[in-house]
C-alpha cells in the first residue's frame, strides 16, 4: 500500500474461485465477479446467502479458503485488512465511542500520516453535512448522523473500493430514502467504485448500476436493475425481486418466436427469446402489475394470455395501488397489481374475473421445476430469509 | 397536546419528591455506618494524631494538644518509609497491570467463544481468595526461602549467588504485592475488556490501523475505566500493606513499609500520636496520588 497517497480513481475488484467454509457450513460455494472501476455494485440477497461474508473477504475481515481477490489488478488475498486500500462503512457503524466525531473521520488519515488530517475531515463532513457537529461524540447524534460519520470516515480515505454493508439498515424509511439518494451522488460525485450490500431488493434497484442476486453462495443472476426485474432468470430471482406469478406446465407447441406452455389447460404464451428453457416442463412467469383484470370474458386476441374465470379472494388497497388475490380453479392464486387511477377498487371480494397480459411481457426461467416442484408458498423472500437464519445460528451454536 | 404535556409535566414535579424520601430512607444505614465506623474514628485519630506525652506519665499515656510537631517529627524519622511503600506500591501496580491485562483480554476477548474455558480461568483467578491472605504470604516464604527447593535448585545452577537471599528483598515483598493484588487488577479489567465491541478492532484495521496501533488507539482507552479501577483496587491497599513487608513474611529490616511503622508505633513502642501522623499522612498522599491519577486519565467520572 503506497502510504501517504490517495487512491487515484476507483479500482476494479475481482474475485476468482472465491470458497469460504466456516467450520461447520460453507458461506460461498464458488464465487467469481468482476466489478468494474467507479461503478455502484449492489450484492442483494436474503440474511445468511454469503453476501456479508463476501464483502468480509473484500476488506481482509475474513480469508477465504479458496480463490483469490485482486484489487486493481492486483492479488491482495494475502494481505492485511490495515494493508488494503479499501474501507467500509459497518452495518453497526463501529463509530469509535471514545473519540468526537472528527477524531473518528481523521482517524484513517492519521494512520496513513496523511498531510492536514484534520482539513481534509472537516471536508469529508462537508460532504455529509455534519461539520457543525464535529466536536460532538458519536453517542450524542442520532441514527442517521451517525449513518454519515461512518461514510465520512469511510469516504475521506479516498479507498481504491468503498463497501457498504448494510449500512441504511437501521434507518427509518423517509431517512433510508434520503440516504439512499445522498449516497449516489456521493458516489457520483467522488466517482469511488461502491460495493453495496443489502437484502433490500427497492434500495438496490434504486442506487446501483449493477445488481447482482446471491442465493446460497452463489450469485443467481447479475445485471442492471431493469434488466434483472423485467427478465428474472431463476424463480428465486423473480419472486426476490420484487413479485410474480409463475405457471409450471409442459410446452405444448413452439413457434418461430413464441413457445406455449400447457397449465392445466390454460395456454400461456412466452417470446422465445425471453424464455431460458424451450422443451419439457417449463416454468412462466408474468409480474403482478403487467396483468389486467376484466370482469366480462375477454376475447381471444392474438399477442395476449388469458386466465380465468377466478374469483377474488382478497383485495388490499396500499395508496399507488390495490393488490388483488385471485383464486383461479387449477392454479396457484394470482396476485394483481392495479393502479388506482380512479377511486375505490375496480372489482370486490368474490366478484369473478378473467386476467390478461400481453405475450412479450411474460417470462420463462431457467430451474428444472423438478428439482423445485411448484415453488410452494413458504419460500418466499422473508421466509427464506427467517429459515436461512436460522439455520445459520443453529449452525454457528453447534460449532 | 396540552393535556399530555401538561400531565408529564405534573408527574415529572411527583417522581422525584416520592424518590428522595424512599432514597433517603434507603441510605440511612449506609450512612449511619459510615458516621460510626469512619467519620468518628477518622476524628479521633486526626485528634490523636496532635496530642502529646504526658509530663512524667506512663509509656503510651498522652493528652490532647496541638502538637503538630508530630507530623515533623515523623516525616524526619521514618521518610524513608513512606517513600518505599509508595515505590513498592507503585511498582506492584505496574507488574499488576502487565501480567492482568494480557490474562483478562484473553478472557474476556479471545475466550468469548468458549464459555466454558472463560468461566474455568475466572475461576482460576478468584480461587485464591478461598484461602487466607496470609496463608497464601506463608505459603510465599515456604516456597522462597533459603532452604526451600526453588532456592537451593537455583543455587544448585548458580543461577543465584551462593550466599544470597531471596526472602528479606524488596523484590520479594514487590513480588508478594503483586502476586496478592493481581485478582484485583484482573476483575475490574475483565468486566470492561468482556463489553468491548470487537467490531470496533474490526474498524480500526480497517482504517489502516496496525494491531498495535489499534490496541493503543482503540483496546486502551475503551478499557481505561476497567484500568483506572484495577490500578485504585491494587495501589491504594498496596500503599498501606504491613503483611508482605514484614519481617514475619516475605520482607526483611530492609523493606519495611508504612504499614509495619504504623503497626510497631501503634502496638510496640505505643507512640499513638506519631502511629496517628503516619496513618493521615498515608491518606493524604493516597489521596493526593489517586485525585491526580483520576484526572490525568480522563475518567473522573467514576469517583
Amino acid at each position: 500500500m503506497a502510504s501517504g497517497t490517495f487512491a487515484e480513481s476507483g479500482a476494479d475488484l475481482e474475485l476468482v474461485g472465491i470458497k469460504k467454509r466456516f467450520p461447520g457450513f460453507t458461506a460461498i460455494e464458488h464465487l467469481d465477479l468482476t466489478i468494474p472501476a467507479g461503478s455502484f455494485f449492489a450484492l442483494l440477497g436474503p440474511s445468511g446467502c454469503g453476501k456479508t461474508t463476501t464483502l468480509r473477504l473484500v476488506a481482509g475481515l475474513e480469508d477465504p479458503t479458496e480463490g483469490s481477490i485482486l484489487i486493481g489488478g492486483k492479488d491482495v488475498t494475502k494481505l492485511k485488512p490495515f494493508q488494503r486500500q479499501v474501507n467500509t462503512v459497518f452495518q453497526s457503524y463501529a463509530l469509535f465511542p471514545h473519540m468526537t466525531v472528527l477524531d473518528n473521520v481523521a482517524f484513517g488519515l492519521r494512520r496513513r500520516r496523511i498531510e492536514d488530517p484534520v482539513a481534509k475531515a472537516h471536508e469529508a463532513l462537508v460532504l455529509v453535512e455534519l461539520d457543525h457537529l464535529a466536536a460532538r461524540k458519536p453517542q450524542q447524534l442520532s441514527g442517521g448522523q451517525q449513518q454519515r460519520v461512518a461514510l465520512a470516515r469511510a469516504i475521506v480515505n479516498r479507498p481504491a473500493l468503498l463497501l457498504l454493508d448494510e449500512p441504511l439498515g437501521a434507518l427509518d424509511l423517509k431517512l433510508r430514502r434520503q440516504m439512499q439518494l445522498e449516497l449516489k451522488s456521493i458516489q457520483e460525485e467522488v466517482g469511488l467504485t461502491f460495493v453495496h450490500v443489502t437484502h433490500d431488493q427497492e434500495e438496490a434497484m434504486t442506487m446501483a448500476d449493477t445488481v447482482a442476486v446471491m442465493n446460497k453462495g452463489e450469485i443467481e443472476q447479475l445485471g442492471a436493475p431493469q434488466d434483472l426485474y423485467e427478465l428474472p432468470r431463476t424463480a428465486f430471482v423473480a419472486n426476490f425481486l420484487g413479485q410474480s406469478n409463475l405457471f409450471t406446465g409442459h410446452v405444448a407447441s413452439t413457434t418461430s418466436t413464441s413457445i406455449t406452455v400447457d397449465v392445466e389447460g390454460a395456454k400461456i404464451t412466452v417470446p422465445t427469446k425471453r424464455a431460458q428453457r424451450h422443451t419439457g416442463e417449463v416454468t412462466v412467469g408474468i409480474r403482478p402489475e403487467k396483468l389486467h383484470l376484466h370482469k366480462d370474458e375477454p376475447k381471444t386476441a392474438a399477442g395476449t394470455n388469458s386466465i380465468g374465470p377466478g374469483r377474488i379472494i382478497d383485495v388490499s388497497f396500499s395508496g399507488v395501488s390495490t393488490q388483488y388475490t385471485v383464486a383461479v380453479p387449477g392454479l396457484d392464486n394470482l396476485t394483481v397489481f392495479q393502479q388506482n387511477t380512479t377511486f375505490g377498487p375496480i372489482a370486490h371480494e368474490g366478484a369473478e374475473v378473467w386476467a390478461t397480459w400481453e405475450v412479450d411481457h411474460g417470462f420463462g426461467l431457467q430451474d428444472d421445476p423438478g428439482a423445485a416442484p411448484r415453488f410452494p408458498a413458504d419460500t418466499d423472500t422473508a421466509t427464506i430469509a427467517v429459515q436461512k437464519r436460522r439455520a445459520l445460528k443453529s449452525e454457528l451454536e453447534e460449532s | 397536546m396540552a393535556f399530555s404535556a401538561f400531565a408529564t409535566g405534573t408527574a415529572k414535579e411527583q417522581a422525584p419528591r416520592r424518590k428522595s424520601k424512599i432514597a433517603l430512607l434507603l441510605l440511612l444505614p449506609g450512612i449511619l455506618y459510615l458516621m460510626l465506623f469512619f467519620l468518628v474514628p477518622l476524628v479521633s485519630l486526626v485528634i490523636t494524631s496532635f496530642q502529646q506525652p504526658v509530663p512524667y506519665g506512663d509509656i503510651g499515656e498522652f493528652q490532647n494538644a496541638f502538637k503538630w510537631e508530630n507530623y515533623v517529627d515523623v516525616v524526619n524519622t521514618y521518610g524513608e518509609h513512606i517513600f518505599r511503600s509508595f515505590a513498592y506500591a507503585i511498582l506492584a501496580t505496574i507488574f499488576a497491570l502487565l501480567f492482568s491485562y494480557p490474562l483478562a483480554y484473553f478472557i474476556g476477548v479471545k475466550a468469548r467463544r468458549w464459555p466454558l474455558l472463560q468461566n474455568l480461568m475466572l475461576v482460576l483467578v478468584i480461587a485464591p481468595f478461598f484461602i487466607s491472605f496470609l496463608l497464601r504470604t506463608l505459603a510465599w516464604k515456604a516456597i522462597l526461602s533459603d532452604e526451600s527447593f526453588v532456592v537451593t535448585g537455583l543455587k544448585a545452577l548458580s543461577l543465584m549467588a551462593p550466599d544470597a537471599h531471596f526472602t528479606g528483598t524488596p523484590a520479594a515483598v514487590i513480588f508478594g504485592l503483586t502476586y496478592n493484588f493481581i485478582p484485583f487488577m484482573t476483575l475490574p479489567l475483565y468486566s470492561t475488556l468482556e463489553r468491548l465491541d470487537t467490531r470496533l478492532l474490526e474498524a480500526g484495521s480497517d482504517l489502516y490501523a496496525k494491531p498495535a496501533m489499534t490496541f493503543f488507539k482503540v483496546t486502551v482507552p475503551l478499557s481505561m475505566s476497567g484500568i483506572v479501577s484495577g490500578v485504585l483496587l491494587t495501589f491504594i491497599p498496596a500503599a498501606g500493606d504491613y503483611i508482605n513487608a514484614s519481617r514475619d513474611f516475605l520482607g526483611g529490616t530492609g523493606t519495611q513499609m508504612i504499614g509495619n511503622v504504623i503497626e510497631s508505633n501503634f502496638l510496640v513502642t505505643l507512640n499513638y500520636p506519631a502511629a496517628a501522623a503516619l496513618s493521615i499522612i498515608l491518606m493524604a498522599v493516597i489521596l493526593v496520588m489517586v485525585t491526580v491519577y483520576v484526572k490525568r486519565s480522563g475518567t473522573e467520572d467514576l469517583l
